[in-house]
């Protein structure tokens, strides 16, 4: 009865919330003569790639540098059109930002298993970069994960509460 | 004022009134070191990548500067979507100096509160052209100089003798005697006098291939002198800048002076 109580009650939940998947990623401020905020794409990834989920991306309405962002554009970008899959909007200039990818239908269906999620940030005459942030999913218990990047990303932060 | 603030003022100020950051123009000779006589090709374009093109640069006023001083043969000129080329005929020994230096004017303006802007080398015409209801006009000197130089067998220096005109680099360090790990020695000058302070921008080719830009910045000295060390074989971009006064056309209140160098540098 008991088991049983605990599948309703889980099955509701599933229904009725999500669970937050919440991205903090930070764009680093630079100088440089000539500045552009970077493209920077979301999207999840198992091991060996056989799944794909495109979250989102930041661009400014110049699809001629969508292929800059090179491993979003190889996985998902060049067989999408605008507009693209998951949460889009302009780039962001440097600082902190937040973005919760949990109400997407792709991650609630999103089968159980071991996935990565990835940040890439590609700059108009500048750098580019990706991290990596591993997750299990679906997640039983709050998980958090951080990566720091180099140059053109800040500290990312990937926090996930069921 | 204290006077740094000021200045930070006015860079703010020359900033925020001149036109969104250029792309990079430039040259790009097949060969720049031959041993028999033949045509080398170069490319003119204008890009955010070193060096793919991407917008042709109009060459039809390049000059080519041969080995003896004067001018040697350019053939094929032609402007195609993506770049421009035009083939040069290397056949004296010594050094060609190929060039894309004519000055231009910058014309901006504003009609019914819309900004406008235009680009023309007689300053006269354009202002004439102007609508009767433009306001807020201003007209600024623009001096690009695109410049290669190849080299059929030995260098020589004949043809690398500054003009004397704009932003110019006086070579003591030969340009087509650049190796990875040596230093080229270089002196700025501007309409022939030495430039102090000035940077000089340096982006290796093939930016498409790596995740950042690999450039770095050299400022003359006080006799105007940069150094320069090969970090390794293959073409660089380079690119100087500044600004003065010293207008040809009464209207213009500003010369901008850019000088974009292509340069080859070999193994050891």
């Amino acid at each position: 009865m008991r088991v049983l109580l605990t599948a309703c009650l889980a099955l509701l939940a599933g229904q009725s919330f999500s669970a937050s998947f919440q991205v903090d990623v930070e764009v680093q401020r630079l100088r440089v003569a000539e500045y552009h905020s970077p493209y920077v794409a979301f999207w999840v990834e198992n091991p060996d790639r056989s799944t794909i989920l495109p979250l989102g991306l930041w661009y400014d309405d110049q699809e001629k540098w969508l292929k800059d962002i090179r491993q979003w554009w190889r996985r998902t970008g060049r067989s999408q059109s605008s507009p693209y899959d998951g949460l889009t909007g302009a780039t962001r200039p440097p600082g902190k930002h937040s973005i919760n990818f949990g109400e997407l239908d792709g991650l609630q269906t999103l089968p159980a298993g071991e996935y990565t999620l990835v940040v890439e940030a590609a700059r108009e005459v500048g750098g580019r970069e990706v991290l990596r942030l591993p997750f299990t999913w679906p997640a039983q218990e709050p998980q958090t994960q951080q990566a720091d990047g180099n140059n053109e990303l800040g500290s990312v932060t990937l926090t996930i509460d069921p | 004022m204290h006077s740094l603030s000021r200045n930070v003022v006015m860079v703010a100020l020359l900033a925020a009134t001149l036109p969104a950051h250029a792309h990079k123009l430039w040259l790009l000779p097949s060969h720049t070191a031959v041993s028999e006589p033949q045509w080398v090709t170069v490319d003119a374009s204008i890009s955010n990548e070193i060096f793919g093109f991407e917008r042709a640069y109009p060459v039809e006023s390049v000059v080519v500067t041969g080995p003896d001083g004067k001018a040697a043969t350019v053939e094929n000129i032609a402007a195609m979507h993506t770049r421009s080329v035009f083939d040069v005929r290397l056949e004296q020994e010594g050094s060609y100096r190929i060039a894309v230096a004519k000055p231009g004017f910058f014309l901006m303006y504003e009609v019914d509160g819309e900004r406008k802007r235009a680009r023309g080398d007689d300053a006269d015409k354009m202002l004439s052209a102007l609508p009767d209801n433009a306001s807020n006009i201003r007209i600024m000197e623009s001096h690009n100089r695109l410049e290669t130089i190849v080299t059929l067998g030995a260098p020589n220096s004949e043809p690398l003798r500054p003009s004397g005109k704009g932003l110019e680099i006086q070579f003591l360090t030969h340009p087509n005697d650049l190796y990875a790990g040596e230093t080229a020695k270089w002196r700025l000058l501007v309409d022939g006098k030495p430039a102090k302070g000035l940077k000089v921008e340096l982006v290796p080719g093939g930016t498409r291939y790596r995740d950042s830009q690999h450039d770095w910045s050299a400022t003359s000295d006080k006799e105007g002198m940069v150094e320069i060390r090969w970090p390794s074989a293959g073409r660089y971009f380079l690119q100087a800048g500044t600004s003065d006064k010293k207008t040809s056309h009464k209207k213009a209140d500003e010369r901008r002076l850019q000088y974009l160098g292509t340069f080859e540098v070999l193994p050891m």
